[in-house]
């Protein structure tokens, strides 16, 4: 998929990564290479260290061991976020409640005063339009805002970071099917756009087998499968078998 | 206790750091400082009215008795600008604005807003912490020469009008202008703007380290101003025991 178009992603390599908290394992020795401007999918039960695994790649947790490197360097390392364009798109879109939606897809913007005012209000629009939200959205409080609208709005402000390594928590969680696809189609559309290197952690199926290029199965705090969609719907592993296969009939 | 004391120093010192920045914040310092203002003025006012008369109606009578009455002015002047109003100020701003302040980074904390913070490259400090100190540690002093004048005028009110004091409003006065000097409101100043940083560092603290949900913000509010009220008494003793050697050494 996008592997075959010019990317401005960076490859993220993990080594030996290990987390615990209170003393139970929640990482337990993961090694991983991301490459550059693919979609790579983590999916896995829940509770099965996905999310934290996704904190340490943009370095909101520090691992008890092991290392983790962006574009050869370590994430840990000063100022890296000035060298390389990292997003974050939460599980609950991560809006300031007390910004208005225009005011928090340019925060990056204006706190890094990168343009003018003026030149802001423009490309938070054009922001807001590629995630199907117009400018009678950009006034409102995401107090205001369906789920679905804060994650698009989230997805709007990681856009005008235009970065090299942008990461989904749970993109789909707690939307109707709708709105699923579309922001499924978003994280494809996005990744074919400007090539950012996409790590989606998700327990959807649909959506980690409709946008990525390899998925990765955690169970456990351990990666049991790695590949590609074809070879992880193919893989003998018991419980993953099961978690692609559990139907309520 | 320790880590916490620690993890105060550090967020102290990078405050402290961060300060060239201010005039760059200077936007979220004026909407803090509307905020502070806005919260506390009226409840300051209602406070430092009744200290004052309180403070009258208590030494009054006593100092009438001994023919002293001529030396309530200087009296409750004295007490109101050097004691009361920095501690009862701080007192207020931290029961109003600290847990205010406790709350909204810790739902903030709670809610991913920070760590969204981090990944657009903002830090957290130059945008939540250092408005937040700067607008308390500039509003707490103002609060406090707003504070002495009121409680100076209700203490005047209650001496005037009360039966068994009846210190007529320029005796009160009068005697007020002669004791109180420059060094006495400096000294009041001096700890009100240390008190406000406690309370500014106190509260973004505990807002920054809120775990958990709902029930984490809460305790976060309680600790806050529970530790505010503490180290705000604490450094009272020893901010009064450092400034004593000053006491008659500044002069208008």
């Amino acid at each position: 998929m996008a592997a075959s178009l010019t990317t401005t992603g960076i490859p993220v390599s993990v080594r030996g990564l290990r987390k615990s908290f209170g003393g139970h394992p929640v990482l337990k020795g993961l090694d991983l290479e991301v490459r550059a401007g693919e979609i790579f999918a983590l999916m896995g039960p829940s509770g099965s260290g996905k999310s934290v695994f996704l904190r340490h790649l943009i370095g909101l947790e520090k691992p008890d061991e092991g290392d983790i490197q962006v574009a050869g360097e370590p994430i840990s390392s000063e100022g890296i976020g000035d060298r390389f364009r990292l997003a974050m798109v939460f599980q609950s879109g991560g809006l300031l409640n007390s910004l208005t939606v225009a005011e928090n897809v340019g925060l990056y913007l204006s706190e890094h005063r990168l343009k003018p005012a003026a030149d802001i209000e423009k490309i938070v629009l054009e922001k807001l339009a590629l995630v199907e939200l117009g400018p009678e959205d950009a006034g409102k409080y995401p107090s205001e805002l369906s789920g679905g609208m804060k994650k698009r709005v989230a997805i709007a402000r990681a856009l005008v970071i235009e970065p090299q390594l942008i990461l989904f928590d749970e993109p789909t969680s707690e939307l109707d099917p709708l709105v699923a696809l579309t922001i499924g189609r978003e994280i494809l559309n996005l990744n074919q756009r400007i090539g950012a290197t996409t790590v989606v952690v998700t327990h959807d199926r649909d959506l980690a087998f409709g946008i990525a290029d390899r998925i990765a199965f955690l169970l456990e705090g351990e990666i049991v499968a790695l590949g590609t969609p074809d070879e992880i719907r193919a893989h003998p592993h018991p419980l993953l078998q099961r978690f692609l296969k559990a139907e309520f009939r | 206790m320790f880590r916490n004391l620690g993890e105060l120093v550090l967020l102290f010192t990078a405050t402290v750091r961060a300060l060239p920045r201010v005039w760059r914040e200077r936007r979220k310092v004026g909407e803090q400082l509307f905020d502070i203002g806005n919260a506390s003025l009226f409840m300051a006012c209602l406070l430092s009215l009744f200290i004052g008369g309180v403070l009258s109606l208590q030494v009054g009578p006593v100092l009438v008795e001994r023919g002293l009455g001529s030396a309530l002015g200087g009296l409750v002047a004295l007490s109101m600008c050097k004691e009361l109003a920095p501690v009862m100020m701080s007192v207020l701003i931290a029961g109003r604005i600290g847990s205010a302040m406790a709350a909204e980074l810790g739902s903030m904390r709670v809610y991913q807003e920070i760590d969204a913070l981090r990944t657009l490259n903002i830090n957290p400090i130059h945008y939540l912490v250092l408005p937040r100190v700067v607008a308390i540690a500039v509003a707490l002093p103002c609060l406090v020469i707003f504070s002495n004048l009121v409680g100076w005028l209700g203490g005047a009110l209650v001496a005037a009008h009360n039966d068994r004091i009846a210190v007529p409003w320029t005796a009160f006065f009068t005697n007020l202008q002669q004791q109180v000097e420059f060094g006495d409101i400096a000294n009041g100043l001096i700890k009100s703007f240390v008190f406000a940083v406690l309370v500014g560092v106190v509260s973004c603290h505990q807002g920054l380290s809120t775990l958990g949900g709902p029930r984490g913000i809460g305790r976060s509010v309680t600790k806050a101003v529970v530790n505010s009220f503490v180290l705000i008494l604490i450094m009272d003793y020893v901010l009064t025991r450092l400034l004593l050697p000053f006491d008659d050494g500044w002069t208008v």
